[in-house]
């Protein structure tokens, strides 16, 4: 018996968005760049699970092909912006986001 | 049982998604972000979609994290470098954040239950399936990935290497 006939889809709706908003808290809450970072991927995955699911229980494979896309952008999108954090590390000596100010129109 | 197990799985990925952005220490962050992840390949699990959480445990947990747990490492980040805000502005955070959520979950709480659809396929998440689905309506898209991935690499070699003087 797989979850898909037991548990409803609002179910899967609600747990994404819980983790979405947990997500924006934590780039509203941290300093640190890498911590803000993480919670964007948080909110990724919100997403992922969402389509993860719409895609399972409309039968349709376009969805979870969707993830895995999404999923090859965050690891290139990570992997530059640590670099990016990693250089700017060692031209300032921190990652405080309320220092890096310097692209605020 | 599949009940019980998918209100595990998310009490275990919310409470760990809360510690993520609570903890003080950036490296209990990256750790508890790591076991939200693997709360979440459960859910694929559960979801029928077994491909997607091997790739997601092998591609988040395996790769991205050890990307964030040794940048982390690297800048000798601890509990004493971390940053603290002013309390008000926490204050605003976290009420803007659960305001969304409020929102969100009263948006959500009208809608009517959707049930799966009649011509239930439970073998929909697996390699055979998403590789044809994959390799005939989304080629263009996934050639196009492999050139990110390519400027991706060598944005990254070139943002890292030092500078020559």
């Amino acid at each position: 018996m797989s979850a898909i006939q037991i548990i409803p889809l609002n179910f899967y709706i609600l747990l994404s968005a819980i983790l979405f908003s947990i997500g924006v808290m934590g780039v509203l809450l941290r300093r640190n760049a890498i911590i803000i970072f993480m919670s964007i991927e948080l909110m990724l995955n919100a997403v992922n699970l969402l389509l993860v699911s719409f895609s399972s229980y409309h039968s349709d494979g376009a969805g979870q092909v969707f993830v895995f896309f999404i999923m090859a952008v965050a690891a290139a999108e990570v992997s530059v912006g640590l670099a990016i954090l990693v250089m700017i590390y060692r031209n300032t000596k921190t990652t405080d986001i309320d220092f890096l100010n310097k692209l605020k129109g | 049982m599949t009940t019980y197990l998918f209100y595990f799985l998310a009490f275990v990925s919310i409470f760990c998604a809360l510690m993520v952005i609570f903890a003080k220490n950036p490296v209990h962050s990256v750790l508890y972000l790591v076991l939200t992840f693997f709360a979440i390949a459960g859910q694929y699990v559960l979801l029928n979609a077994q491909f997607l959480a091997a790739v997601h445990i092998i591609v988040y947990a395996g790769a991205i994290m050890v990307l964030f747990l040794f940048v982390i490492m690297l800048l000798n980040l601890n509990k004493e470098t971390e940053p603290h805000k002013n309390i008000w502005i926490k204050l605003a955070a976290v009420i803007s954040g659960g305001a969304l959520m409020v929102v969100l979950v009263a948006t959500l709480k009208g809608s009517e239950t959707i049930q799966a659809a009649s011509q239930f396929r439970p073998n929909i998440g697996l390699v055979k399936n998403l590789g044809q689905v994959l390799f005939s309506q989304f080629l263009l898209p996934f050639e196009l990935s492999s050139i990110l991935f390519l400027a991706a690499m060598v944005g990254a070699v070139m943002l890292g290497k030092k500078e020559i003087n």
